[in-house]
């Protein structure tokens, strides 16, 4: 995962609300074995629809609960293949937004009245260290969890990091891990 | 300190801060080739093969194919050669497509004994929350997280807040699990559970049968919860005792204690009346968007509410009654369980599906369509006009050739109606089994408290 520290430029807005992930990227794109090249299936159906304008700018600011329903991380590999490196919105589906910090997307969680203005602005700053957002001669704190924000910014391998606990695991698994049940009947 | 059942499954399985011990990985071919395909280049291992458990459901057809090769599709075949491949070299137990345990992997799961009380479970599908019903903290994850998870066993996470949705009263006559778990998505919306783990208690939830309290935890996510859970109890003991990977004798001292303290605190507690919950059909694009069998669509109430009824072909003020459809889809992780499709082959027996609209029934692993040809449900089925398919994930999702066509509008026993969800420009309403079977002879939705 490349480190992800300020994002900055022109933002790309999505005025709807419960934006779903089968939205985002549907089924048919899903059956691919490959990580990359989800970007230009991004909004597949929606992107037909008159009227639909959605730049590939840095920063995608949207409606509440966005990425709710499926799980799938197609979701923000689509996004991302896109071109957005952030998200800003009211609020996040849990499963979507844990799968974008896996991913690099940043997302970034501002108040309601704070993305009206947001979407009104040509452009922001995101920056990641100093968790706020700068846009129109303002500046505006968002909340990350530290363990969160610390693997972004060092682009840390959540794999790597949890084998350093190697040995709590052998020792939970040696003291304390359930009997049972066994898949390999 | 009183513990909540939540509180106490989480201590269990905390291997360090933040670092939950997970008891069983469920993994499908969807969301699992990119996983394998990173610890391949990585050069790591699943570190647990014998807590892992494999199978393929999304993209199968239901036409019978016994073997991968024989999957039309092109791209669909792929990924399930793919699953069974990686399975094959990182040792993992799999039950693909022809196998007899072969079946949706929240279906399976409970059928085969390995999801129990007390446990950990995930899966890369957001309906895993489904085995919460057995008093396990089960919950959906990405990709990168079932690549973690085969490389470690363990998940990085950080404690979800906690809720409990108390109901009280009964659920009356012809009401459901679904119809249950759909007006309490109506009344707290889609995101009403995001950030919590959902305990769903009270006397109508114990009252329900293991299918029906699978129902119910298998939509948490649709209300945004991370997981919903009920404490196990003797109708969960019953249920899991003599099955295949089901402890003998069962620990039953050890699971009875997986219950919540009295006193035990949540960070948000919800009371609902279970005896004011009718029959509920769907009108939107989010299972929120839900009202009463008796009631009218709704008037729009905000722009994403008038975009849905557009969707939908809807006008506000119309009977959900006078509702005519297309088709009719039983099956899903939601509601494809055996006792879901006795309720439903109850409903047609003797009858026929009306003319206008074809219905097909998608059970939801071989093991439920055996027992249900051993109770002659395919015939009574095939008999009123259904199609009897072999079992997947289906329209649920229309991954397979099973899809609507644009502007079909179908009553669905699935768990999601976005758009799209059933197929490009597909309608989707969703409702209980009974509901589904009674539209599906009527052509329209009816009441299924005056179906006689
Ligand atoms: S039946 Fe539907 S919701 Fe359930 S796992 Fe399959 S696709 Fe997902």
């Amino acid at each position: 995962m490349n480190a992800v520290t300020k994002i900055k430029g022109p933002i790309s807005v999505l005025r709807r609300s419960d934006v779903d992930t089968d939205q985002i990227i549907p089924k048919q794109f899903l059956k691919r074995v490959e990580r990359s090249g989800f970007g230009e299936f991004l909004f597949y159906d929606w992107a037909k629809e008159p009227g639909w304008d959605l730049d590939p700018n840095p920063i995608l600011v949207t409606g509440r609960n966005f990425g709710c329903g499926s799980s799938r991380e197609h979701a923000p590999w689509a996004l991302e293949d896109f071109g957005f490196k952030a998200l800003v919105a009211p609020s996040f589906a849990d499963i979507f937004y844990s799968n974008c910090t896996k991913v690099g997307l940043l997302p970034v969680p501002l108040p309601e009245e704070e993305i009206e203005a947001l979407m009104d602005a040509d452009e922001a700053e995101i920056d990641l260290e100093e968790q706020t957002v700068r846009f129109a001669g303002r500046e505006v704190a968002f909340d990350i969890d530290a363990e969160t924000r610390r693997r972004l910014l060092g682009g840390l391998d959540d794999i790597g990091v949890t084998l350093q606990s190697a040995d709590a695991i052998d020792a939970y698994e040696r003291d304390r891990e359930r009997k049972g049940p066994v898949t390999t009947l | 300190m009183p513990d909540s059942l939540f509180d106490k499954i989480w201590r269990a399985h905390e291997v360090a801060e933040s670092l939950i011990y997970i008891d069983l990985h469920l993994v499908h071919e969807v969301t699992s080739p990119q996983a394998f395909e990173a610890l391949r280049l990585a050069g790591r291992t699943v570190r647990r093969p014998d807590r892992t458990l494999a199978t393929a459901d999304h993209n199968v057809p239901t036409d019978g194919s016994r073997v991968a090769a024989q999957i039309a599709d092109h791209l669909s075949r792929v990924q399930v050669e793919t699953l069974e491949r990686n399975c094959e070299e990182f040792g993992v137990p799999v039950h693909s497509i022809g196998a007899a345990r072969q079946g949706i992997v929240h279906v399976i799961g409970p059928e085969m004994g390995v999801t129990q009380p007390g446990m950990t479970i995930v899966c890369g599908d957001s309906h895993t929350s489904t085995h919460g019903a057995f008093g396990a903290l089960a919950f959906g994850i990405g990709t990168s997280e079932v690549e973690h998870v085969l490389a470690t066993q363990t998940l990085q996470q950080r404690k979800p807040r906690s809720m409990r949705i108390l109901y009280s009263g009964e659920l009356g006559y012809g009401v459901s699990a679904k119809d249950l778990i759909l007006g309490t998505i109506g009344r707290i919306g889609v995101a009403g559970g995001v950030g919590h783990v959902i305990e769903y208690a009270g006397p109508p939830i114990e009252a329900l049968s293991m299918e029906g309290r699978m129902t119910v935890c298998n939509m948490t996510i649709e209300g945004g919860g991370r997981a919903g859970m009920i404490a196990p109890d003797d109708t969960t003991f019953e249920w899991v005792e003599g099955r295949e990977a089901a402890p003998d004798p069962l620990p039953l001292d050890e699971w009875r204690e997986l219950r919540t303290d009295e006193g035990a605190q949540f960070d948000a507690e919800v009371a609902i009346d279970a005896s004011d919950v009718s029959p509920q059909v769907t009108w939107g694009t989010t299972p929120s968007m839900v009202c009463d069998v008796t009631a009218a669509v709704p008037e729009p109430a905000s722009e994403g509410d008038e975009r849905a009824l557009d969707y939908m072909a809807l006008e506000a003020g119309t009977p959900i009654r006078d509702v005519r459809l297309d088709r009719v889809f039983i099956g899903s992780c939601t509601n494809s369980r055996i006792g879901d499709l006795r309720e439903a082959a109850e409903i047609v027996k003797g009858r026929k599906v009306a003319s206008t609209l074809s219905a097909m029934v998608v059970p939801g692993s071989q093991q439920v369509a055996a027992q249900a040809q051993k109770e002659g449900l395919d015939d009574v089925f095939r008999s009123a006009g259904f199609d009897w398919r072999s079992a997947g994930c289906s329209m649920c999702l229309g991954m397979n050739p099973d899809t609507l066509a644009p502007g079909e509008r179908c009553a669905s026993t699935s768990n999601r109606n976005f758009e799209g969800r059933q197929g490009r420009g597909g309608r989707t309403h969703l409702v209980s089994p009974k509901m589904a079977a009674a539209a599906a002879v009527a052509g329209r939705f009816v009441d299924i408290r005056e179906w006689e």
